[in-house]
């Protein structure tokens, strides 16, 4: 389980590789706060090779998406396969998140 | 088949037995998302509970798996050395327009959505029970 970030124009793209489980939550979003400290505001993070992701791994995302939208940035999520699209509706968050079908989709919606 | 296994109180071992589960619920035809889904989640929210809150990630307090699963259903507990808690009192409704922006709170919610049953006694330990039942 690894995270790799990249640069897609201004949008910082993050590739959550394996699982998000409370294990490795805190990797990610440490990787996330020192790129938002840096001063980028616009985030994606990409489930496309994700596994599962457990309640530690969701408070994360609550958790990054708050601190994003207090610094006046905006996150999206992509990719989530049906297994991940079912945590995020049995939750509802969902509804707290702008979630995308694909990357390009998500990178177009900022 | 039944097996058992213990590990430390370090959540980087929570993978290794999540794996070796679902492995055996995917020999016995378990769906495609009982399991990448309802097992590997339920399993890692309870390992996680034992781990971090029962056992305080005490180095020596050790946490049993074990593990009964057949063609109809699977039975897990798992066993931590904490003094336990109140299943009711600690299932908060997390999808409530007040929850749903706090960070944790939702780990027992998805072992009881996930399973079909979890439950919590006291035998030799704080033991959680997941049962959860086999569909093509």
């Amino acid at each position: 389980m690894s995270f790799a970030l990249r640069k897609q124009g201004d949008i910082v793209v993050v590739d959550v590789e394996g699982q998000l489980i409370v294990g490795n939550r805190q990797e990610l979003k440490q990787k996330v706060l020192d790129e938002l400290e840096r001063g980028e505001k616009k985030f994606l993070i990409d489930f496309s090779q994700t596994g599962y992701i457990d309640s530690s791994g969701l408070g994360v995302l609550v958790s990054l998406s708050k601190k994003i939208r207090e610094q006046g940035g905006e996150l999206r999520l992509a990719n989530l396969n049906d297994d991940l699209k079912t945590l995020f509706e049995l939750t509802k968050l969902d509804t707290l998140f702008q979630i995308a079908d694909t990357r390009e989709r998500a990178l177009e919606s900022f | 088949m039944a097996m058992e296994l213990e590990i430390p109180s370090d959540v980087r071992y929570i993978e290794r037995v999540v794996e070796v589960v679902a492995r055996q619920c995917a020999q016995f035809a378990y769906s495609a998302r009982q399991v990448s889904l309802n097992v590997p989640v339920a399993l890692t929210e309870a390992l996680a509970n034992a781990i971090l809150r029962g056992n305080h990630e005490t180095l020596g307090k050790q946490v049993q798996i074990r593990c009964d699963v057949n063609r109809e259903r699977l039975v897990l507990e798992v066993v931590d050395q904490g003094i336990g808690f109140d299943l009711t009192e600690c299932l908060v409704d997390v999808t409530s327009p007040e929850n749903l922006v706090r960070e944790d709170g939702r780990g027992l919610f998805l072992m009881a959505r996930l399973m079909d049953t979890v439950e919590r006694f006291a035998s030799r330990g704080n033991v959680v029970r997941l049962t959860l039942r086999r569909h093509d």
